[in-house]
């Protein structure tokens, strides 16, 4: 479901020099539906930038990154927008949304987004913020004013409204509380189930050993750091 | 997916020069339908003479401006009679100015400022002009009672939104945005993006917005071009063009802004 | 006499101005601009149309002036007299002696002919300045036809005051194209413009245009389908002569509220009173305080 080939990215600061950094260099890695890929390396390997260039968030300078059928690399800006739609979800760790939308809006967008009905996908995102524990006062609220741990809840009900095939997860328990982190990491074995491939960041080693089937070390590709 | 649609807009070569000075300078893209693609760039870099050159506000020296009509399909808007260009204007496309003042009637009550379009395009029914009229006003969140006031009794954010809903009232396909948001306060700038971004996605509608707030296109537009001395430097998708920029002039944009 | 040309005006500027009519004719409704020339007289007190009058008038004339349908006003008696002194042509204050009628703010109760020319006095000849200031927009809206601007003023109106409330100067289509200022007569006056016999024919002195409506043309009136127009009325009779059709003015009689309703058309009121009719007020109906009597009164007490 995800294949990358050979790919490398830089980046060159043209205010600073024109220094060029190289980040990863000849990337080959593959995802099958259903499964789980955990990225780990030191801090600073290049684990997010791979994910950001996957997500077509970063540009890659060489080899190809496809998602189903997609090739990142070469897809013109409106198919990558498609792509994110329908088929590739992204959990940051952080959330970013527009001040004023109120929490259940901003859950069930992805679900617009794919033509659901306002009702259904209002429905689905409600199910997921009380799965997630947040309580239903909130849901009416913008999530700009919550805390740190439930912003990043409400990333996580956005992130598994739609059911995208594929989806990548930047440390997605972390902050979490104890109940909270099952129910994310419930969510993911469901997702596994049901055939979705996912690449994920996970510092809390417990949960990448419950829910990935393998680890790559980015430090690998790191150009300057590997061994 | 939507990858098999003809563009909405295809913008070809465009170029405008001030005497020796150039506007902009050979510019091309394609908008598709449901497209907000944002223009970013500082003072003087091109992007608003871009804009009003496909507008129709300026005749550019070169190229074309192909818009795909209901009626007869893709036409080059820089060639088509000024009647059915202003046409276009009035129907197909929007234009949503700086400041409202330049695009609302001063004179005239908030109820007839969103009616003239209708009034334009020939409706006659006082009743109907009125409840869409009334309608609107809603969707952009003035309150009813307000329908017969002068947009001069009303605050920037609120002449804006009226400004929006005179502009849409005709179901356009196209908004064009100079600096939507400029002059306003931060907090009324977040419900005017809010608005809009509910505008775009329910009514379906393509747009290009200029601006030099880089926050706007962040939530608004998909797509990105930034320009300097009146010519496109880089462009791509906007969170890839703004996470991570490729030109140094790009760069130097992005990181010029204060982080929040 | 032979100290002016015939009519005032030179040969020269009445050709040109008869070439701006004769334009004007060709496109009903369209706004000819022409150099208007100083007249003896100033602005607003009908110097586009007596230009026009001059540049139509022939010895063999006979010359009518109305004011607000009056023969006997200030204006009208200088016009008149204006013309009997440059032109030597004959004046009436009757509308069917009339073979030129030129007239400020009425168009005659009796209908006109084929042989009568009616020329109106204009201040303001364009229905768009009110919304659209720039000239040179309102020039292209025309020349485009983009008239959805004169709905947004009747829009006003409607959300204003609950109905048109516009009730001269009340825009007209001409023959589908044009949308033209009738002058600011009574909207009550507006479905006479349509299908006239006469020629009529629009001067602006100040602002330089001359606009026509040859005979016969289609002229209608901006209305909304749910709002439609209406050439609306005083909802009496005239004082004088009993008329129930004719545009009225309201006459303040005395201090005490009193008043009374009579034909703006002076000539029109005083045919019918020849012919026997009379109103409820006129000194010929018995039954009636007349003014006469009241003034008595006053001079008793």
């Amino acid at each position: 479901m995800i294949d990358l080939k050979d790919v490398s990215k830089t980046f060159t600061l043209h205010n600073q020099g024109s220094a060029v950094i190289e980040v990863v260099n000849d990337v080959s890695l593959s995802v099958a539906p259903g499964e789980c890929v955990a990225l780990t390396g030191a801090s600073g390997a290049g684990k997010s930038t791979l994910m950001r260039m996957i997500y077509g968030n970063y540009l890659t300078q060489a080899g190809s990154i496809r998602i189903g059928d997609v090739d990142i690399v070469q897809a013109e800006p409106r198919a990558v927008i498609a792509l994110r739609r329908e088929v590739l979800g992204y959990v940051s760790q952080f959330l970013r949304v527009v001040p004023r939308v109120p929490t259940l809006e901003v859950v069930a967008e992805p679900l617009r987004a794919v033509g659901v009905s306002a009702g259904a996908a209002e429905a689905r995102a409600a199910a997921l913020l009380e799965k997630l524990n947040i309580p239903q006062r909130l849901w009416s609220l913008s999530p700009t004013t919550f805390s740190g741990g439930e912003q990043q809840r409400v990333n996580i009900a956005r992130g598994f409204a739609h059911a995208y095939p594929a989806m990548l997860l930047d440390e997605p328990t972390a902050s979490l509380d104890a109940t909270n982190r099952e129910v994310v990491l419930s969510l993911i074995e469901e997702a596994k189930a049901s055939g979705v491939a996912i690449i994920g960041i996970f510092h809390d080693e417990a949960a990448r050993a419950r829910v990935c089937d393998r680890e790559i070390d980015v430090s690998a590709f790191t150009p300057g750091v590997a061994a | 997916m939507s990858a098999d649609l003809s563009p909405l807009l295809s913008v070809k070569g465009i170029s405008k020069y001030y005497g020796a000075h150039i506007g902009c300078a050979d510019v091309s893209f394609d908008l598709y339908p449901g497209e907000v693609m944002g223009i970013v760039g500082e003072s003087g870099s091109g992007k608003s003479t871009l804009l009003n050159c496909m507008a129709g506000h300026l005749a550019p020296d070169a190229g074309e401006v192909v818009f795909d009509t209901r009626a007869d399909g893709p036409k080059d808007t820089v060639t088509m009679s000024e009647p059915e260009r202003r046409m276009l204007g009035r129907t197909d496309w929007a234009f949503v100015h700086q400041h409202a003042r330049d695009g609302l009637r001063m004179g005239v009550s908030a109820g007839g400022n969103v009616g003239e379009r209708l009034m334009a395009v020939g409706e006659r029914h006082y009743g109907d002009i009125r409840g869409k009229a009334t309608d609107w006003l809603g969707r952009v969140e003035i309150d009813a009672d307000r329908i017969d006031d002068r947009p001069t009794t009303f605050s920037g954010g609120m002449q804006q939104r009226l400004q929006i809903a005179r502009n849409l009232v005709t179901g356009p396909r196209l908004v064009f945005m100079d600096e939507p948001t400029g002059g306003l306060d931060v907090s009324v700038q977040a419900r005017l993006l809010d608005l809009l971004r509910g505008l775009v996605r329910d009514m379906g509608l393509s747009a290009i917005i200029v601006t030099h707030d880089l926050a706007v296109v962040r939530l608004l537009a998909d797509r990105l071009m930034v320009m300097k001395s009146g010519r496109v430097v880089e462009s791509g998708l906007t969170d890839q063009v703004l996470d991570d920029p490729q030109h140094a002039y790009s760069q130097l944009l992005v990181s010029s802004v204060l982080q929040v | 006499m032979t100290e002016y040309n015939f009519a005032y005006l030179d040969e020269q500027t009445k050709r040109m101005i008869r070439r701006a009519i004769l334009k004007g004719l060709a496109i009903p409704g369209y706004q000819v601009p022409f150099a208007s020339r100083e007249m003896p007289m100033p602005y607003g007190w009908g110097t586009g149309g007596v230009q026009v009058s001059a540049a139509v008038l022939t010895p063999e004339d006979r010359f009518k002036v109305i004011d607000q349908g009056a023969d006997d006003t200030t204006n009208a008696v200088s016009i008149r007299s204006f013309f009997e002194r440059t032109a030597g042509v004959a004046t009436t204050t009757t509308t069917s002696e009339a073979s030129v009628i030129q007239t400020r703010h009425r168009v005659p109760e009796e209908a006109l002919t084929e042989d009568q020319i009616l020329v109106y006095q204009v201040p303001i000849p364009e229905p768009l300045r009110f919304l659209e200031p720039r000239e040179s927009e309102t020039r292209k809206m025309h020349s485009l036809e983009e008239y959805g601007l004169m709905h947004v003023k009747l829009y006003e109106d409607i959300a204003r005051h609950g109905h048109i409330a516009t009730s001269y100067a009340y825009p007209v289509k001409v023959e589908g194209r044009y949308v033209m200022d009738p002058s600011p007569i009574p909207k009550f006056d507006n479905p006479k413009l349509g299908n006239m016999p006469a020629i009529q024919l629009f001067g602006a002195g100040r602002e330089q245009r001359i606009y026509a409506l040859p005979p016969y043309t289609q002229v209608v009136s901006l209305d909304f389908e749910d709002h439609p127009f209406e050439a609306s009325k005083a909802d009496h009779s005239c004082g004088l002569c009993g008329a129930t059709d004719s545009y009225l003015d309201e006459v303040i009689t005395d201090d005490q509220g009193g008043r009374m309703f009579v034909c703006s058309d002076t000539d029109y009121c005083e045919g019918r009173r020849a012919a026997g009719f009379f109103g409820e007020m006129s000194a010929e109906n018995p039954s009636a305080p007349t003014m006469t009597t009241q003034r008595n009164l006053e001079f008793q007490t």
